[in-house]
């Protein structure tokens, strides 16, 4: 696999290009708040994120102290507890997760790895920030209106999502989760056509699309998927948000409710799932794709070891992001849809597991006698690997439809995305940070601090998750306020359950130390230089480091080689920047 | 590795038609669609993305009317129109559909104007098409209103089916809604035409970009792309 970028290693025309028109900020007001540099961007979207996954991760405590000690916490009732469930569901997957891959990730590292000065939009772009600002606002507002937030679970389903017996069902909730949604997806298509546009026109001279580095290819699959998915999330809110406020009725069969006859009539529940999975689904890999990308670069530089296979991964990127948008009623095995759904839903959903294991199979011997640094980055990268297998095997499980029925709505389906879409991505998120925080800011984050933060949230991850696949199995069900006195479940659960809820706690509260890291090395963090890493890749090579507005000072770099010139014999070092001219090239790489 | 003069990326655009071009312009450098501008390229992908919006929205209207459990109601009699004591169905839509399509001739013709750098005849076709787009919204709103007073609703109907009036109002609203847009934005690029901004390259007030010529172009890109819209609705919503 070593020779096949050879092709595309030779010295880049050096073709003048005409400079492109910057905005240049004269204010304070115009360069750190309403600014259109994408650098400043990506550090509102990543505040913002971050900020919104802590008020996520205390809601996850709630939850689990209600789980763990069901009746001990009595300011916790059945309704805030489904409140609970379902905004931190929400926040994490489209508020926390997506923002902070596309927009904060995208944002900061696309125009700096493909060598352009900025997005192709600044404006489009500050506007895409505030609009999802403006949607953070009205999801937290609805903590504080009438009847609190929706408790409708983070797939708000009709018909229960908009009726009396669902906190925020005839309240305000569902309308400003609805509304907050619709806004988040205006939002986003802003900013997502800066970033696909970005890496398809506005590339530096030299830089083709096989020599991107993997993490521009992650983020740009999964900003062009979502261009493609959120449409239909969008659709569902506009025809729910009708379906509550004008009394309409696409969601709504006949229903009795209370024993009274509802003025709805012929809508289809089933329309709604349909309509949310198809952007549900792929938001799993909108989730997933950045964090394969991000992953690739952090083995590859610290393993000193050109990628394996780094044209399949591309297609194995593009394969995986085409093949989601056709296994979305996967997560519809026991809606009542027609059997034979399941027969094509459960093939393709099966067959995407070729292309993950050819990018699990290409990090390992990416790793194979690589010379590995064992640095903060790393160990997060490669945990990530682990829980990400983790969770994928027992998405085999999930995937069969004889087999999901039994575990369909039980604990083991919470255990299996929370491994494979919530801790794997976020363990790639918290390397992805120690990996460019130096260059964000100059600093390095501490080390000591970045280790206890990483082993406990790394085996605090396993000790959370591994017993609720065991829960599962036994049948306990989730998005349950108590199990109560089920007796198939034994008293052993109710400890597990406990145990489960101390980890949780000691685990978020480690994420305080990693708060609290960012903060302090900021000002005490050793000064890192321009390159801590010894990285190729472009955003390394930047003539300043944090890079100032339009990235490159004078001249955008011009690119000669892929992004994985590691450990090439002969060298003057063990690795070529991208931006190196020269008669190295990848070919001593084969002896590597 | 001895230098090579040139990678392939310059040679190859001109040796090569059809797929293998494509595959050229997509492994060279600097940009994917050669001589596509920044904003057309993104126009071409908001639309693509749109496509989808409105997909969602046909798609789900057309499950809505086979699951729903009362009959739906005629369309070539719920949008007849009686003038002068004929009863034709469908004319008022006839008529939405012609100016709309006109409205894409002239649309055209803009840009060709435009790029023959001909202010005048540009900014007035232009504002031929806003003035065509605007005639189609106001028939809509005659439509509407006439609907309303025969007692249609987005929650009930005299006829049949309440998703007919839901998805009614949902879809051809959504749709004019983005009429309406592109009306204003029509607008607005007209007047930018007549002032000479694109001949200056005057920079934009937000943007601070050089204003272009195809900035024509890429408005009429989305137009057609309403005008396109418009003939599904049209053959799923009426003729059906």
């Amino acid at each position: 696999m070593t020779d096949v970028p050879l092709g595309h290693v030779g010295p880049a025309p050096a073709a003048d290009v005409e400079d492109v028109e910057l905005y240049h900020p004269h204010s304070w007001i115009t360069k750190y708040v309403f600014s259109q540099d994408a650098k400043v961007i990506a550090i509102q979207y990543s505040l913002t994120a971050l900020s919104v996954g802590l008020i996520a991760l205390v809601l996850s405590w709630l939850m689990r102290l209600q789980l763990g000690f069901p009746g001990v916490f009595t300011f916790i009732d059945a309704n805030a507890y489904y409140q609970f469930i379902t905004m931190h569901g929400m926040m994490m997957v489209v508020y926390v997760l997506t923002a902070l891959f596309l927009g904060g990730f995208g944002n900061y590292l696309i125009p700096l790895m493909v060598g352009a000065r900025d997005m192709v939009f600044p404006y489009v772009n500050m506007l895409s920030f505030w609009i999802y600002f403006l949607a953070v606002l009205i999801l937290v507002a609805s903590f504080f209106a009438p009847g609190g937030p929706t408790g409708a679970g983070w797939t708000l389903y009709p018909p229960q999502a908009i009726l009396s017996g669902t906190p925020g069902g005839q309240d305000w909730g569902i309308i400003l989760m609805l509304v907050s949604l619709m806004v988040f997806i205006i939002g986003f298509t802003m900013g997502g056509l800066n970033y696909v546009v970005t890496v398809l026109q506005g590339r530096a001279r030299g830089m083709t699309l096989m020599r991107m580095p993997l993490t521009v290819w992650g983020i740009f699959t999964a900003s062009f998927m979502a261009l493609l998915a959120f449409p239909a999330l969008f659709v569902g809110a506009v025809m729910m948000l009708f379906d509550r406020a004008l009394g309409t009725s696409f969601f709504m069969p006949a229903i009795v409710e209370m024993g009274q006859t509802l003025d709805r009539n012929g809508g289809s529940p089933l329309l709604f799932q349909h309509l949310f999975w198809f952007f549900g689904h792929p938001e799993v890999y909108i989730v997933a794709l950045p964090a394969f990308g991000i992953v690739s670069d952090l083995i590859s530089t610290h393993a000193r070891r050109n990628i394996f296979g780094y044209r399949m991964m591309v297609w194995a990127l593009l394969a995986i992001g085409a093949l989601s948008f056709v296994v979305w009623a996967h997560h519809m095995y026991v809606s009542g849809m027609n059997p034979y759904f399941g027969f094509f839903f459960a093939t393709t959903t099966l067959i995407i597991a070729i292309p993950t294991a050819i990018k699990v199979y290409n990090w390992v011997l990416t790793l194979w006698r690589g010379d590995i640094h064992l640095n903060v980055p790393m160990l997060f990268a490669l945990a990530f690997i682990v829980t990400f297998l983790n969770g994928g095997l027992t998405g085999l499980f999930l995937g069969n439809v004889v087999v999901d029925v039994p575990l369909s709505d039980t604990m083991f389906v919470v255990a299996h995305f929370h491994m494979v879409m919530g801790v794997a991505p976020i363990l790639v998120i918290f390397g992805a940070i120690y990996h460019w925080y130096p260059k964000v800011t100059g600093r390095m984050l501490d080390d000591t601090l970045g280790k206890i933060h990483f082993w406990v949230t790394f085996l605090g991850a396993y000790l959370i998750f591994f017993p609720m696949h065991y829960l599962g199995l036994m049948g306990v069900p989730r998005r349950y306020y108590e199990i109560g006195e089920m007796s198939f479940v034994p008293l052993s659960a109710h400890t597990l359950n406990a145990f489960i809820t101390i980890v949780a706690l000691i685990v978020g509260a480690v994420q305080l130390l990693f708060v609290f890291n960012l903060f302090w090395s900021l000002r005490h963090g050793r000064a890192s230089g321009g390159n801590p890493w010894r990285a190729t890749t472009l955003e390394w090579q930047t003539p300043e480091t944090p890079p100032p507005h339009g990235n490159w000072g004078k001249e955008v770099p011009t690119v000669y080689r892929w992004a994985y010139d590691y450990s090439v014999p002969g060298a003057a070092e063990d690795y070529i920047p991208q931006n190196q001219p020269g008669t190295q090239s990848s070919a001593g790489m084969s002896h590597g | 590795m001895t230098e090579q003069t040139f990678s392939r990326i310059e040679t190859t655009a001109s040796d090569h038609t059809g797929l293998r071009s494509i595959a050229a312009d997509f492994s060279s450098d600097r940009s994917a669609f050669k001589n596509v501008s920044w904003g057309k390229a993104m126009m071409w992908i908001f639309l693509l993305s749109d496509t989808f919006v409105f997909s969602s929205f046909l798609i789900a209207y057309m499950t809505a009317r086979m699951s729903t459990t009362v009959p739906w109601p005629n369309a070539s009699e719920v949008f007849a129109l009686t003038i002068g004591g004929v009863t034709l169905p469908l004319i008022l839509i006839a008529i939405m559909t012609f100016v709309l399509i006109s409205s894409s001739g002239t649309m055209a013709m803009a840009v060709n104007f435009a790029y023959r750098r001909d202010r005048r005849k540009t900014a007035a076709l232009m504002l031929l098409t806003a003035l065509l787009g605007a005639t189609f919204v106001g028939m809509q709103a005659f439509e509407w209103t006439k609907l309303i007073h025969e007692g249609v609703r987005p929650w009930s109907n005299p006829w049949g089916a309440a998703q007919f009036g839901s998805t009614f109002f949902m879809i051809t609203g959504f749709h004019g809604t983005h009429v309406t847009f592109g009306v204003i934005f029509l607008i607005i690029t007209a007047r930018k035409v007549w002032r000479g901004d694109f001949d200056n390259e005057r920079k934009g007030f937000f943007t601070s970009r050089k204003g272009r010529y195809e900035a024509v172009e890429i408005m009429g890109l989305y137009w057609h792309f309403v005008d396109l819209v418009w003939v599904f609705i049209f053959a799923f919503f009426y003729l059906w």
